[in-house]
């Protein structure tokens, strides 16, 4: 099972609507993935500025940690949105692995990444998704089968900055993968097969790829049965295997682009009865990006 | 029950899902007794909803006016079911008999499993469309997906425009008419001549559908039997 919502806005002007869009969606799909739930949400960002969503596993004062590196935090439940200066930023990394208590959740200049147990709603609410605003936005409903019902094990996957990743299906190579990649200097922090798909195009990212190019490399390279919804900074991509027997359905308008396992999560969706709607096809690359 | 049936203009009754339940829709047409003379209803706000209008044994007509979810019209013995709108994952999955009309598109499986009917789509259909069917006629008026008609037993898939990979794999019988390209064809499908029965079934089908296009410009795939019947020299495989 599982559920996925996708919303990326082609124009600023429902922007500020983003985070109660995507809690309409992720609520809907309560039923294909109810243990767990998780979002991205790409925000307003500063050009010198890096966001760190970290999350502790105790009491932590994270609003001390940042102005010790002249940065801010606000404050999420167990989450926390610490921004610092760009230059900064390596030397605040370093400091947080040194934190057993703290866990990256993602890292880049606009996304900002939550995930916790319980339902969609709940989870929603606990980190205040309604309010939230950007560009565009990511979010998983999840029915464990790879993995335990963690924190962890949520999607979305972050592995490289400002890049997520969610996953309906499960992949058979990942340990194999896994191995690959650990060689290759990625960091995996689960036994979770979507960490590794995350991993692997954050890899191939890295060496210069596109996000396009890196999808296509993925069809090759990931076997199992997979719709992947990706974000970047900038862009929006999606992936179905060749096989395609998770479900997928697309709804584009001249204000957004939008991915949903349902339809019945698009329903609400403004302008939703004039928009294209199609089903994605398998083993082909979906992108779109927005030019700042 | 009264109280959510309200008489239209045009004769039909309205079921309106955005004030009454899913259940209570099935059950009531499921119950509708054979010599009913509420014989049209037009379900409004179907928003995706799963398995709507599924298991109606009654010849009514249901017009449910927008997207469908999974399983729509399900398990139909009888009734005309339209779809003002997509289907989502097997439409008119075991359909016994009846006619079922996807105004959009179908998504897979499409038909699955079902023995009679006649399931038209205008729009495309994407994979597995026809998996396994027991004898339904389909008509898809645009493309299908991969695997169309996998595994089929009887009946007939006609795709007015292009089939994708691995059409027909693994099929027992059934008859398949492409009138576009086939990207592929699947484990023991292969190209057969068109015969007379194969033209009069096939036209017959088209004008079923309201499709205006020539029996000529398509062209007829069935089972090779090379599969399914063992032979002595494939022991070693079983």
């Amino acid at each position: 099972m599982c559920g996925i919502a996708g919303l990326f806005l082609k124009s600023s002007a429902l922007e500020p609507q983003l985070g109660v869009l995507m809690s309409t969606m992720l609520n809907v799909l309560t039923e294909r993935g109810p243990d767990s739930a998780g979002f991205a949400i790409y925000g307003a960002g500063k050009p010198d500025q890096v966001k760190f969503t970290l999350r502790s596993s105790k009491a932590f004062d994270f609003l001390a940690l940042a102005e010790t590196f002249g940065g801010s935090a606000a404050l999420y439940g167990d989450h926390s949105v610490v921004s610092v200066a760009e230059s900064r930023a390596a030397s605040f990394k370093a400091k947080l692995e040194a934190l057993p208590e703290i866990v990256i959740v993602s890292v880049g200049k606009r996304i900002e990444m939550f995930k916790g147990i319980g339902l969609p709603d709940d989870v929603g609410r606990r980190f205040g998704l309604s309010g939230m605003a950007g560009t565009h936005a990511i979010g998983h409903t999840r029915m464990a089968t790879e993995s335990a019902v963690t924190v962890d094990g949520a999607h979305p996957f972050s592995t490289g900055a400002d890049q997520c990743l969610v996953h309906n299906g499960s992949l058979s190579n990942h340990n194999d993968v896994r191995r690959t990649l650990i060689r290759e200097g990625i960091k995996f922090a689960t036994q979770n097969d979507t960490e590794v798909a995350a991993g692997y195009l954050s890899h191939k990212l890295r060496e210069g790829a596109k996000l396009d190019e890196a999808l296509k490399a993925a069809l090759k390279d990931l076997d199992g049965f997979y719709n992947f919804v990706v974000g970047t900074e900038n862009g929006f991509g999606v992936l179905r295997d060749p096989v395609s027997c998770k479900p997928a359905v697309m709804a584009e308008t001249n204000d957004y682009v939008a991915f949903a396992s349902e339809y019945r999560a698009l329903a609400e969706l403004p302008g939703i009865e004039a928009a294209h709607l199609f089903e994605p096809e398998p083993s082909r690359v979906y992108f779109w990006e927005r030019a700042e | 029950m009264s109280a959510m049936l309200q008489k239209s203009m045009e004769k039909s009754s309205v079921f309106d899902l955005s004030t009454s339940s899913l259940r209570d829709l099935n059950a009531m047409l499921q119950s509708l007794p054979a010599e009913t003379n509420q014989t049209s209803w037009v379900v409004k706000n179907p928003r995706g909803a799963h398995a709507l209008a599924v298991g109606i044994t009654t010849p009514v007509r249901v017009n449910i006016d927008g997207h469908a979810g999974y399983y729509a019209a399900g398990m139909n013995d009888g009734a005309n079911i339209i779809i003002n709108g997509n289907a989502a994952t097997g439409v008119a999955e075991n359909m016994m008999s009846g006619y079922v009309h996807v105004k959009g598109d179908a998504s897979q499986s499409a038909g699955a499993t079902a023995h009679g009917g006649l399931l038209v789509i205008d729009g495309n259909a994407s994979a597995r469309c026809g998996i396994s069917m027991k004898g339904i006629d389909i008509v898809v008026k645009g493309n299908v997906g991969h695997m169309g008609a996998f595994m089929a037993q009887s009946g007939s898939l006609v795709v007015c425009g292009d089939a994708g990979d691995a059409l027909g794999d693994s099929l027992y019988e059934a008859r398949i008419f492409v009138k576009g390209s086939v990207k592929s064809l699947g484990a023991d499908c292969e190209k057969k001549e068109m015969t007379a029965e194969d033209k009069l079934i096939l036209a017959d089908l088209l004008d079923k559908s309201g499709v205006d296009a020539n029996v000529e410009e398509f062209t007829r795939y069935g089972s090779a039997r090379k599969l399914y019947h063992f032979h002595v020299d494939n022991a070693g495989a079983y």
